[in-house]
């Protein structure tokens, strides 16, 4: 059974009028009636009806102008218009047509006819009706979506953006598109001094991609600001994406640990593309993708090696997204690998770099490339960075002041587990020294790491003189770590009141070998085992630096005031 | 994109070729070809000799694959890569869990 339409019938003729009606209505409808364009002008705009039959010729207003007005009043919605006609000449049609009818209807009446043609008219009338609807549902949908995006992005923002990005070494660019194309980018200092550095992109587009944005960069901040090591923070990124993502979503990413007191940089490469490291004198070394994505394989299988390149002042670590090589011209060609090579051949220690890789995608593709992330980092002296202090979520109220305590990290524990977060968590209950956080983290990094790699695993650190030695100095580490099964390292920590203040002493003890406690002269050498640059921060960063009393060991003191 | 799967006639291997552009619209296309097969294969083929780009949400798919057909005891080889699609396998590492020729 077909819908009951309200039908608007313009006819200046009663008779006309009076038959048309009586069809109409016999057929179920409803039926408004006018007797000239300027009556039915403002019936349809009382009563909305849905269809008109509108004659052509009229007193007051003819039924051209009727309709045109009509069809305007009607707006986006379909008011089919059949006109009634004695005209049979094709331009008279033609005219009804332009003036917004849909269709024409010739005198005299022929009732199948005009049922039919109001048939067609009514589907025509709901396809509309339709198309409107379905219309503005998803314009809803989509308002209702980007407005999510939007909330999405200020939290993104907030969460990613927490870091040191801002910092005075550190270029890049992010092309707007490439945040939501599941790029991401984190830089932190450590509380060592130093940085890290993570480029991400994660599989897919859009927010499902941006999700796994928040535990990366969660992990990544807390993490390094608890002091942890560039392998813990991927062993826990890996993990917590690998269970949290679903299976086929996962993260390629390039992480960096610059230190800028050792004057090294720390790389793990998993899925991203070559990365580089441009030197002053223009030299190049690719940062290759050794590594599957994390959030690909179980933690148990997880690779953490990263590979450790020495730097000198000016020199730069420059990462990429794929955005840059998957870059097509009109010819579906890829701008790939070779092209950018050129452009970094030309611009070898160019600072414009990052404009000369948009302006070589460019010309390339013809358009400018919107999803595209390159970031730059430069080796400089630390002092020009202005590091923020250390930030503490308690409010420090502890009075933790006459204490000592001593670790032993023998073995295999070595091997997989950094008690520096753990130290310095302990440390930095004593509010006095919290100020000092930055130093005596570095402090403790620099003993720890002489006792590990010179005292327990032997290492010499004359081999890091070239850029070879340094190479073999890092494999061999890895190597004696990998087979580490004995050997310890010790912390005595000791805190002693001060008037208001107090004095914190830390000596550190490992068991290396070769070195005769009694011996004043062995008492320096062991000191001048740290490379130098080690010894000289920790003479520089700590109040007092000495061999321990018995020769076995490093000893710092720090101490502090409460005016201080 | 076209993909088209293949039995071999005792069922023991199913081989997958992937015509175009291997991208996330090739998703419900790529599942089905492994998903909607009447025989439990013991080994997979993908054939990628007309496979012009693969992007990191077919590496996505793949790892579902390889899921789907036993995860770390999964035998699959991706056959007859061009240089460009071999690329991003490499940068991903996959061939540490697929066998890639």
């Amino acid at each position: 059974m077909p819908e009951r339409l309200s039908i608007l019938i313009a006819e200046d003729s009663a008779a006309d009028r009076m038959l048309l009606s009586t069809i109409v209505s016999r057929q179920g409808h409803r039926v408004l009636t006018a007797s000239n364009g300027l009556e039915a002008l403002a019936l349809f705009e009382q009563e909305r009806p849905h269809l008109v039959l509108m004659d052509a010729l009229m007193p007051v207003m003819d039924g051209f102008e009727a309709a045109r007005r009509i069809k305007q009043s009607a707006g986006e919605a379909l008011v089919p218009i059949i006109f009634l006609t004695s005209l049979s000449e094709g331009e008279a049609l033609v005219r009804c047509l332009e003036a917004g009818g849909d269709d024409f209807l010739a005198k005299p009446y022929n009732r199948i006819i005009l049922d039919a043609k109001i048939k067609a008219m009514d589907r025509l009338r709901r396809l509309q009706e339709t198309v409107l609807q379905q219309r503005d549902l998803i314009a809803k949908h989509n308002e209702h979506l980007l407005n999510e995006q939007r909330v999405a992005k200020a939290v993104f923002d907030k969460v990613a953006h927490t870091g040191c990005l801002e910092a005075p070494n550190i270029r890049y660019l992010q092309s707007p598109y490439a945040v939501f194309n599941g790029d991401l980018l984190l830089a932190a200092y450590k509380p060592s001094g130093g940085m890290h550095v993570l480029l991400g992109d994660f599989t897919g587009h859009g927010l499902p991609a941006a999700i796994g944005a928040m535990p990366l960069a969660e992990v990544f901040y807390g993490m390094t600001a608890k002091g942890y090591g560039l392998t813990d923070i991927l062993r826990e990124l890996n993990a917590k994406l690998k269970h949290i993502l679903p299976r086929g979503v996962f993260c390629c990413a390039a992480l960096l640990n610059i230190s800028f007191q050792r004057q090294e940089v720390e790389v793990w490469n998993g899925g991203l593309p070559d990365g580089y490291l441009l030197r002053q004198d223009g030299s190049r070394t690719a940062l290759i993708s050794r590594h599957l994505p994390l959030g690909v394989l179980e933690p148990a299988l997880f690779n953490d090696a990263c590979e450790v390149y020495p730097l000198a002042l000016g020199d730069r670590v420059f990462l990429l997204s794929d955005g840059v090589l998957e870059a097509c011209n009109a010819q579906q060609e890829l701008f790939g690998e070779a092209r950018l090579l050129r452009v970094l051949d030309a611009s070898a220690g160019s600072l414009q770099l990052f404009d000369e890789i948009q302006q070589a995608l460019h010309d390339f593709s013809g358009q400018p490339q919107d999803d595209v992330s390159l970031v730059e980092v430069c080796l400089v002296e630390e002092r020009q960075l202005n590091r923020p202090p250390l930030a503490f979520a308690d409010t420090g109220q502890s009075h933790l002041l006459d204490w000592s305590a001593s670790f032993e990290f023998r073995g295999e524990t070595l091997r997989y587990f950094n008690p520096l977060p753990f130290l310095m968590q302990l440390l930095l209950e004593v509010q006095g020294l919290r100020p000092q956080g930055g130093a005596l983290y570095t402090v403790l990094a620099e003993l720890y790491s002489n006792a590990l790699e010179h005292g327990v695993l032997g290492l010499d650190s004359a081999l890091k003189q070239n850029a070879e030695g340094f190479a073999e100095y890092y494999r061999q580490r890895s190597e004696r770590l990998q087979q580490l099964c004995e050997g310890h390292v010790r912390f005595h920590l000791q805190l002693l009141p001060e008037g208001a203040g107090g004095r914190l002493l830390i000596t550190v003890e490992d068991s290396g070998k070769g070195f005769d406690a009694q011996s004043l002269i062995q008492r320096e050498m062991r000191l001048d085992r740290l490379s130098g640059r080690g010894l000289a921060l920790i003479r520089q960063l700590s109040e007092r630096c000495s061999a321990a009393a018995d020769g076995q060991g490093i000893r710092v003191e720090f101490s502090w005031s409460p005016d201080a | 994109m076209t993909i088209t799967s293949l039995p071999s006639s005792d069922g023991q291997e199913l081989t997958i070729v992937i015509a175009g552009r291997f991208d996330f619209g090739a998703h419900q296309a790529f599942r089905n070809a492994y998903e909607r097969v009447s025989s439990t294969p013991k080994s997979y083929v993908i054939d990628l000799k007309d496979t012009t780009y693969l992007d990191s949400s077919a590496l996505g798919m793949l790892l579902l694959l390889r899921d789907h057909a036993g995860g770390d005891s999964a035998q699959i080889r991706l056959l007859n890569c061009k240089p460009d699609v071999r690329k991003i396998l490499a940068i991903s590492n996959f061939e540490q869990l697929f066998q890639i020729a």
